[in-house]
């Protein structure tokens, strides 16, 4: 034998030995997240069936442009509300009605990318009233009824591009916000039309006061305050000793408009910008700003009419902060901060620097002193810079990697996530002392305390939602599961609970005690207030009509069928509008309305409410519709035909039901 | 009459006028598809409750739709009570003991013949059953409960007495409490007049 095959035999022996050796020895790979369980977590997250959870946990969609519903503690999906994306199941964005919900001034956006969901507040408090969720691509905010977990209100924001730090509140909803992340050239198309070298010249940012109506949620835009051309990332409003400000993180101070991983990293500092919205207010109020040009969509859901009602303004009341001193203050924040978030008793601001080994808490009555004392470095673009030692509380030093987003409970704690060290760190807030870390898996974002970043934490829970999940859940292909991680913050170290996947990309989320919501739920829509213009409230009034090319039908659905279902007369050419009315009067009784080649979707029409769906015939023949919701032992017989004949035939357009008397 | 028996006897006949105003019976049912019940009501001129719905589960085993026109009863009901109020006000007024029997036979006669109708109601009700029903189950009736529980398909009925029907039973129990007193003093006066010719 060969001495050298003798050699390589036995060192490929020995390899694999040593391979086999150390897969088999314990504790000769790192801690892996499978030790992090400890103690009986399964019973604190265990809702036994046929019962309820403690708390809504209402969680951005991301790109799936939607607001999900979960409860806590057992993590289990309830809803997946449409808001910015179209949804065929339940006809969102196809029905006729609907459609309005999703135009703006570019026309029909089916989609979009949804990031920070904001409940309504009552003095400070969320009040389950609504809840809001900005869309970031077009940029929008959507108002969500937490009566029907419906999208009741959607505003366009003009001259914005990129709706990031948005849509968080004033203590009464009195506002909510909007800021560019992308600050772009505005004005009329020649002023728009520029190089984008020319972005120090030329690009602008803004942030824009956004006022629900108190009674119906329409949305109206109060103000925009102009600002220098820089990124806006996150914002919150003040509280407390605070209320009446808000706070913006800003990142590209360096105005930077290619490789912007680079080129937007270079300063140690960027800012927080302190507005002061009351201030702001009462110059909108005197008149003090002008209207400049800013076409946008505020729409709104009538429930009476079950229909979109679309308002469009050509301009929007614009602040020049260089007219007005007062209005706006920049604070030096570490490195491109990302959270920009005040704690429950309204003193504290705390930036979190996603490039910073470290976290800043500035002091409130400090930006005070230093606004009254005028210690200022200098102005970025006119607006002054305040001295950083001179607003700062104090710096958590070395708390980890990559600080992102910071909650609070009520105990004086923050709870702060750490991207790239994939962590959670609580810190107390007065102290600036770390008192306790735990592992996320993998790489958290955002993170939600319930009531975390109001007034009154109700605390119990951290909840991490993580951007990576690697081997955590059952593997899907390339594309895996997004996931969350709730984590009892009762003791005094944290303590994992429970994983749950997520719809989409969880970015914010809020949470708050089911009590609050669970006494506000619609159970059906009562049919004498439906005032749908193509309304039928009993069978004895369905009815076809046709107008031109149009052929209308008015229909009913009660278990199980529809009213007439039997229509002829109907030719290719035609568009056919089914104005579908579900006549049941009780709870969780929908109907689905569905025919054969519809090439936009189905409909799913709530108790007492109507919707249409409509229908362009594409060949001649008798189509089948039928009821796409088990509603009834007899949901299969919920069906019915429309016959389709040429165009030149001379069918009498005619609906009919028969009943089995009339056929004997 | 003594003037308590009076005072209850005139209390009881202002009983029977929030009769008009209460529901007297209650039909409660239960499936596991309805954690929350189904309920009606059974006024002195009308049903309520959940009736459309009862309505829309019953159309499938081919039950007539209920409403208030079904129950001819309901045009005279309210006349009746008016009219055994009035008189009751009348015994109490009068104090006359003769009045109270037949108020109180008045009274009996009124529940029995209510309590007969109802029944009648519910047996046509659950019977007569519309011969193109989806759903048909040989030898099945669907007859509600006069009174207590009965299983009917996937539902369990109770049938009880409302606020009124409980009323109804409270003015009855005061005029026999009356009756019970007035006639014991009637045996005392009978006594006390026939005492001298029986002792020697």
């Amino acid at each position: 034998m060969d001495r050298p095959l003798l050699y390589s035999g036995v060192s490929v022996a020995l390899a694999a030995g040593t391979f086999l050796l150390l897969n088999s020895l314990p504790g000769c790979k790192p801690n892996t997240t499978k030790s992090a369980v400890t103690g009986d977590a399964a019973s604190k997250v265990y809702v036994k069936p046929g019962t309820h959870d403690e708390f809504y946990n209402f969680v951005s969609g991301g790109f799936s442009g939607q607001l999900a519903v979960y409860g806590l503690p057992s993590g289990r999906l309830f809803r997946e509300v449409p808001v910015f994306s179209v949804d065929p199941e339940s006809g969102y964005g196809y029905s006729e009605e609907t459609k309005g919900m999703l135009t703006t001034s570019y026309g029909f956006i089916p989609w979009d990318d949804s990031h920070h969901p904001e409940l309504s507040q009552t003095n400070g408090v969320p009040d389950g009233k609504w809840c809001f969720i900005n869309g970031n691509n077009t940029p929008r905010i959507a108002l969500v009824d937490l009566g029907t977990f419906r999208t009741k209100s959607i505003i366009e924001i003009p001259n914005s591009a990129g709706n990031h730090s948005s849509p968080f509140t004033t203590g009464n909803s009195e506002y909510v916000v909007a800021g560019t992340r992308f600050s772009v050239p505005m004005g009329d198309d020649a002023s728009r039309d520029v190089p984008i070298k020319s972005y120090k010249e030329n690009f602008k940012g803004n942030v824009s006061f956004i006022h629900p109506d108190p009674g119906t949620g329409k949305m109206s835009i109060a103000f925009q305050i102009a600002t220098p051309g820089v990124n806006f990332d996150l914002s919150h409003a003040g509280k407390g000793p605070s209320e009446g400000w808000f706070f913006f993180s800003c990142y590209n101070t360096e105005q930077a408009y290619s490789l912007m991983e680079v080129n937007a990293s270079q300063r140690d500092k960027d800012f927080i910008m302190a507005v002061n919205w009351k201030l702001a207010e009462q110059l909108a109020k005197e008149g003090k700003g002008k209207r400049v040009p800013g076409r946008h969509y505020s729409n709104w859901w009538n429930e009476e009419t079950h229909s979109t009602e679309s308002t469009v303004y050509e301009d929007v009341l614009q602040l020049d902060p260089k007219d007005h001193p007062g209005l706006l203050y920049f604070m030096p924040c570490p490195k491109s901060p990302h959270g920009c978030d005040v704690d429950p008793t309204g003193k504290y601001i705390v930036g979190s620097g996603k490039l910073a080994a470290l976290i800043p808490v500035f002091s409130f009555e400090k930006i005070q002193k230093a606004i009254a004392a005028n210690e200022v470095e200098g102005d970025f673009a006119g607006i002054p810079v305040l001295k950083y030692e001179s607003v700062l509380h104090g710096e958590v030093k070395k708390p980890g990697l990559g600080p992102l987003h910071t909650e609070f409970d009520a105990n004086g704690n923050a709870y702060t996530s750490f991207f790239v060290s994939s962590e959670i760190v609580k810190w107390n807030v007065e102290k600036l002392e770390v008192v306790d870390r735990v592992p996320t898996y993998y790489s958290i974002g955002h993170l939600c305390v319930p009531g975390g970043d109001s007034k009154q934490p109700w605390g119990k829970y951290v909840i991490a939602y993580n951007k990576i999940t690697k081997d955590r859940y059952l593997p899907t292909g390339p594309e895996l599961t997004q996931s969350a991680q709730l984590y009892s913050i009762e003791g005094d170290k944290m303590e994992l609970l429970l994983d749950f996947p997520t719809t989409g990309e969880p970015h914010y989320a809020q949470a708050i005690p089911a009590e609050l919501v669970k006494p506000r739920e619609v159970k059906f829509y009562k049919i004498e207030e439906n005032h749908h213009p193509f309304v039928a409230k009993g069978e004895k009034e369905t009815k076809v009509e046709r107008r031109g090319k149009e052929v209308h039908v008015w229909m009913t659905t009660i278990r199980s069928h529809f009213a007439p279902d039997n229509i002829e007369g109907v030719k290719l050419g035609d568009e056919v509008y089914f104005h579908v009315t579900n006549l049941e009067q009780d709870w969780d009784v929908p109907h689905g309305f569905a025919i054969k080649g519809a090439a936009n979707a189905e409909l799913l029409i709530m108790p007492g409410e109507t919707q249409t769906l409509k229908w362009i015939p594409t060949r001649v023949g008798v189509w089948p519709m039928y009821c796409t919701d088990f509603c009834s032992a007899l949901h299969q017989e919920m069906q019915g035909y429309v016959r389709v004949s040429p165009a030149s035939s001379n069918v009498p357009l005619e609906a009919y039901t028969v009943s089995v008397d009339a056929e004997m | 009459m003594r003037p308590i028996s009076r005072v209850m006897i005139a209390l009881a006949a202002a009983a029977l006028f929030a009769l008009l105003y209460l529901p007297i019976w209650r039909i409660d049912l239960a499936a596991p598809q309805y954690p929350e019940g189904l309920y009606m009501q059974i006024w002195a001129d009308h049903f309520s409750g959940d009736t459309e719905k009862i309505n829309g589960l019953n159309h499938y085993i081919g039950m007539a739709h209920i409403k208030d026109e079904m129950f001819a009863e309901f045009d005279v009901l309210p006349k009746i009570i008016v009219v055994l109020a009035v008189l009751g006000l009348v015994a109490a007024a009068w104090g006359r003991r003769i009045l109270l029997v037949g108020g109180l036979v008045a009274l009996s006669a009124f529940g029995a013949w209510a309590l007969w109708r109802m029944w009648d109601w519910g047996y046509k009700y659950g019977h007569e059953l519309d011969p193109r029903a989806a759903i048909k189950v040989e030898g099945m009736a669907y007859q509600p409960p006069l009174i207590g529980h009965k299983q009917l398909l996937n539902f369990d009925a109770w049938s009880t007495p409302d606020i009124g029907g409980w009323i109804l039973f409270g003015v009855m129990a005061l005029l026999a409490g009356v009756y019970y007193l007035e006639v014991r003093d009637l045996r005392k006066k009978l006594k006390a007049k026939h005492v001298n010719p029986i002792v020697p």
